[in-house]
């Protein structure tokens, strides 16, 4: 097990930030936690990596007990902030050599882990980091938190902010280092990562909902979404609203998600509704949920 | 969210926009020595209009955004922002538009209150009519419990809808929304494109930035800016057509790339 958290709680000025939250990771697995902002992912990041200290409950990190062996914690995992944390005076370079000099070791010993990804940032290696985008800061913050070859690596919202394209390449670079045998705990608001977790936890105001393969999550979940669609989508949103059985209704992409209450739902009812207020070019057909849909029901 | 259920409107959007222009630009270019940040974007944005303004990071956005709203002087090229020149007329191109971002919104340390009252100080407007647009507010975001509060208390969704009615005090033609929703929780985010349509539906023009490919669904046009230059610029629905895709996600992987400034 290289993560062991058990009722952890924490609380900043009689706010409970979190509470009693308890997961394992196991070894090697590339482990998600899933919320929104202010759901409590990064105070399990920093209690985890030993910045902050919980008030209640226990942890331990690739054996190590978060309390007792902080130190030995601090030598085994990389952790990339939310935040930007890099100097930024320093070049691309600078930054590397800095973070492999505080923990002993050199760009060369552990090239080969962090190789993939340096390489796309090295034409820029004289670069001061705040010159960077945010794709390329992205990567040198990851080479960063790799230089030393840690067992299990703590991303914070390592995709926030970040375009589709340099996501997609991130979480291809995720799964390459996972094969490496490192494990990872990564949070994300983007609930279209979760699906590239092997488990996901699903949290939300400081406790986890569920802990599950992303799979089973979304076949656990019971009510039948729909999609519709019409051309005037404002007016769409509105009325479906405005529908007596509706449960839920939301924007989903291209269309809107409905849910009614009724077990006995007949979409023809609901077609002939919209008829009646107008609505042209109407779709309406029984869509696949997404952990989005799930995670929005909780 | 109860705030646009009281402003229904029944004409339908899309055939309702006049194609009346609010923004043109014109071959729109800034150099960063001899680097060239925007490679001479020429289009258009209609009155009414949902309009994404989508790109890798580095594409060029946030600089072309900059000029748009007066603040970064073009190296060459022409943009008229509700009719003003953002070159010549740049304090005319302020008042007319609204601002907000995921980094800047709101002071922290302020309470809602005081935060309402200083922006529309800021933009000009009367003591009463404060008074009054903050009354309003409180009614449409139901802020009765929460106006003493400090800003910085608010959870980050609510600090987002409430900085977009900000944005909205001195009733701009146009309001930029750079990457209004970036960490908000699902249905925050779809609330608060709920008060972008009420928005729009009042005519008011939204030019939006956003990392959510479902969002992108949720514009009239779309423009995808790659490297410098306006790759793409077409109804969602076009886009996927022209790039024979399911999503607008699967456009932006076809489109953009990831690519530093030399």
């Amino acid at each position: 097990m290289s993560i062991q958290v058990q009722n952890i709680s924490k609380s900043y000025n009689k706010i409970k930030a979190i509470d009693a939250i308890s997961f394992e990771v196991n070894d090697g697995e590339l482990f998600g936690l899933i919320g929104p902002d202010g759901a409590g992912k990064t105070t399990i990041f920093r209690i985890l990596t030993t910045l902050l200290l919980a008030n209640e409950g226990s942890a331990s990190v690739a054996g190590f007990d978060i309390v007792k062996d902080y130190k030995a914690i601090r030598n085994s995992v990389g952790y990339m902030p939310g935040k930007f944390s890099l100097y930024q005076d320093l070049s691309v370079e600078e930054n590397l050599k800095f973070f492999a000099a505080i923990f002993g070791t050199t760009i060369e010993e552990n090239y080969d882990l962090i190789k993939d990804i340096y390489i796309q940032i090295e034409p820029y290696k004289t670069r001061r980091a705040r010159a960077l985008s945010g794709g390329m800061k992205q990567k040198l913050a990851l080479c960063c938190a790799l230089i030393h070859k840690p067992k299990v690596l703590f991303l914070d919202e390592p995709t926030t902010g970040v375009d589709p394209v340099s996501r997609k390449e991130f979480w291809e670079m995720l799964k390459r280092l996972q094969q490496k045998g490192i494990t990872i705990l990564v949070s994300t608001p983007y609930m279209d990562e979760a699906a590239l977790c092997d488990r996901i936890a699903l949290i939300q105001k400081g406790s986890i909902l569920k802990i599950d393969e992303p799979r089973n999550i979304i076949k656990d979940y019971q009510k039948i979404i729909y999609d519709v669609k019409a051309k005037n989508r404002h007016q769409l949103i509105l009325d479906l609203k405005k529908y007596p059985s509706q449960y839920s209704v939301f924007a989903f992409g291209e269309y809107i998600h409905y849910i009614d209450k009724n077990e006995d739902f007949n979409a023809a009812d609901l077609d002939n509704y919209l008829k009646k207020q107008l609505h042209t070019e109407i779709e309406i057909r029984i869509s696949n949920p997404t952990i989005e849909d799930v995670f929005m029901d909780l | 969210m109860n705030l646009w259920q009281e402003k229904d409107c029944f004409v339908p959007r899309n055939d309702n926009m006049n194609k009346e222009k609010i923004i043109e630009v014109q071959n729109l270019t800034k150099q960063f020595g001899n680097f060239t940040a925007v490679k001479s974007i020429s289009f258009d944005v209609y009155k009414g209009e949902i309009f994404g303004f989508l790109g890798a990071n580095g594409a060029g956005k946030t600089t072309a955004m900059k000029m748009l709203i007066g603040i970064s002087k073009p190296t060459s090229g022409e943009a008229l922002v509700a009719g003003f020149d953002v070159k010549t007329n740049t304090e005319m191109v302020k008042k007319s538009i609204g601002y907000m971002s995921q980094k800047f919104s709101m002071y922290d340390d302020l309470t809602i209150k005081e935060n309402i009252t200083f922006f529309g100080g800021i933009y000009g407007l009367s003591k009463a009519r404060i008074k009054e647009k903050t009354m309003q507010l409180v009614e449409e975001l139901r802020l009765h419990d929460s106006i003493d509060k400090l800003v910085g208390s608010l959870p980050l969704g609510w600090k987002q809808k409430l900085s977009f009615s900000v944005a909205l005090l001195h009733e701009p033609k146009i309001v930029f929304l750079d990457e209004p929703t970036g960490g908000v929780d699902p249905i925050t985010r779809r609330q608060f494109w709920e008060m972008i349509y009420a928005e729009a539906n009042k005519g008011t023009t939204i030019f939006v930035t956003t990392h959510y490919m479902d969002e992108a669904e949720y514009c009239d046009r779309i423009s995808i800016m790659v490297e410098g230059v306006i790759e793409a610029l077409d109804s969602p629905k076009n886009l996927k057509n022209k790039y024979n895709v399911a999503s607008m996600n699967d456009v932006f992987l076809k489109l953009a790339r990831n690519v530093e400034s030399p």
